[in-house]
């Protein structure tokens, strides 16, 4: 028995959450479930070990997205009307998904052994570096500012890039405002 | 929220402390879990509660959206350009070895340059997105 | 009980897998744009518990060197991730500001009611 039980428990706790949000209708209810979401897997990363992750996945995950979210419904309103399709369909490509990816995960090395591929690689020679103090002892800032700095270059643009998105696509002017009574005329839902 | 007492002294005992916090995180990076990208967001984060609470204006006093936005490409610039000095030095693109003599300590200058990009893309894109939803919130 | 260890030691992958798939279920069958893409949080946050897992060494602590400790986990993984929680914050913002116009367009953000206007004109 390798995984813990709190673990355990912490994760049949993400999945009841996710059900809740399946489940959930009013969106305000959607965001502050995700936001429990997202502390429970912060939780949960703090025990496999990713602390650094952790500590993003609480600021971001339930600080930020969670304020952005309710910026929006605030915007559009909170209420998700029943959809018309039928929901046969999806549930029926959601299992076979699930199936198929429970049956791929049979080959994998078990929970928490040394000897999987995984440890095999680079991250030897990366922790290697931080014991010789060649590097900062924290080895995730080491290898995100210094050995994998190209990736981390990227992902920065990434993040302008969006934020400039986000910007072209609100500074604008409004054009609901002009268009009132053309839209008011045909009558929205 | 005008006359909510509680949230706006409240707001103003936690929000030094949540600042002091993003800037320990960036500078404690090397030895604990933190860096950049999470100080960034946790001085956002502290941005965003003093707008939610005293509003829009007050927000846009102590960070006005004019640098914010300007912050933006100012990080990733200083993200790339940390890595140029090295290249007219017999190093390649982005190695720090040129910050100093000591290995480790070249390094540690290096990452920290980097990483001051970051936490300044993160900090000004967070609150720049939430200006944007706020503004369109008010009309 | 020995019979039950292997589902035990998986027990992290079945769980990221159920939300994987409640993610695709919720993209899929809900057409509100708002809790599609809060489906799409659910995959993206199960496919970072799927690249933590396995970085995870039972006897090793978080990687930060310290003389005290000899075993750590993979901080590769860790590295991905850290980069991918922040940048997917920025493209779900992407995606919000998407929706916000949209709405100012079409007064909704039922995907049905807007394939039903399109059908109209």
């Amino acid at each position: 028995m390798t995984i813990s039980l709190i673990q355990m428990a912490l994760l049949t706790m993400l999945a009841a959450v996710t059900v809740a949000i399946i489940r959930q209708r009013n969106l305000f209810g959607v965001v502050i479930l995700a936001g429990i979401y997202s502390f429970l897997m912060a939780s949960v990363m703090i025990l496999i070990d990713a602390v650094d992750v952790a500590m993003t996945e609480a600021s971001v995950g339930a600080g930020i997205s969670t304020v952005v979210l309710l910026a929006t419904i605030a915007l559009t309103g909170s209420k998700e009307y029943p959809s018309v399709r039928r929901s046969l369909v999806p549930l029926f490509v959601a299992a076979v998904t699930g199936g198929a990816l429970i049956w791929g995960t049979f080959p994998l090395p078990r929970f928490g052994v040394q000897e999987s591929a995984i440890h095999m690689h680079v991250a030897p020679e990366y922790l290697q570096h931080s014991k010789d103090h060649k590097m900062p002892p924290n080895v995730v800032t080491a290898v995100l500012g210094d050995f994998r700095g190209y990736d981390t270059l990227g992902e920065t643009t990434v993040i302008f890039t969006a934020g400039i998105g986000v910007m072209l696509l609100l500074r604008g002017r409004r054009r609901r405002l002009k268009e009132n009574g053309k839209s008011a005329g045909k009558g929205t839902a | 929220m005008k006359f909510d007492l509680i949230l706006r002294v409240g707001t103003k005992m936690i929000l030094p402390f949540i600042l002091l916090f993003a800037i320990y995180v960036h500078f404690h990076g090397d030895y604990g879990p933190g860096g950049g990208f999470q100080a960034g967001v946790i001085l956002a984060a502290g941005i965003i509660l003093y707008a939610m609470v005293f509003g829009l204006d007050a927000a846009r006093r102590i960070a006005p959206q004019g640098l914010v936005e300007l912050l933006v490409p100012t990080g990733v610039a200083v993200f790339a350009a940390a890595g140029l000095p090295g290249m007219f030095k017999d190093f390649r693109y982005l190695d720090y070895g040129v910050y100093g003599h000591d290995f480790l300590h070249a390094h540690e200058w290096g990452i920290l340059i980097v990483e001051t990009g970051v936490i300044i893309t993160v900090f000004s894109t967070m609150v720049a997105i939430f200006y944007a939803f706020a503004d369109r919130g008010r009309g | 009980m020995s019979q039950l260890t292997p589902l035990i030691d998986h027990f992290n992958y079945f769980t990221t897998i159920f939300l994987m798939v409640a993610g695709l279920y919720i993209v899929i069958a809900r057409g509100n744009m708002i809790k599609k893409l809060v489906g799409l949080g659910l995959f993206q946050t199960s496919v970072y518990l799927l690249y933590l897992t396995p970085g995870k060494i039972v006897e090793g602590t978080a990687p930060i060197i310290d003389p005290r400790f000899q075993v750590y986990s993979n901080p590769l993984p860790h590295v991905l991730i850290l980069t991918a929680i922040v940048v997917g914050v920025a493209t779900l913002a992407l995606g919000l500001a998407l929706v916000v116009r949209i709405s100012e367009e079409y007064g909704t953000i039922e995907e049905d009611e807007i394939f039903a206007r399109g059908e109209d004109e």
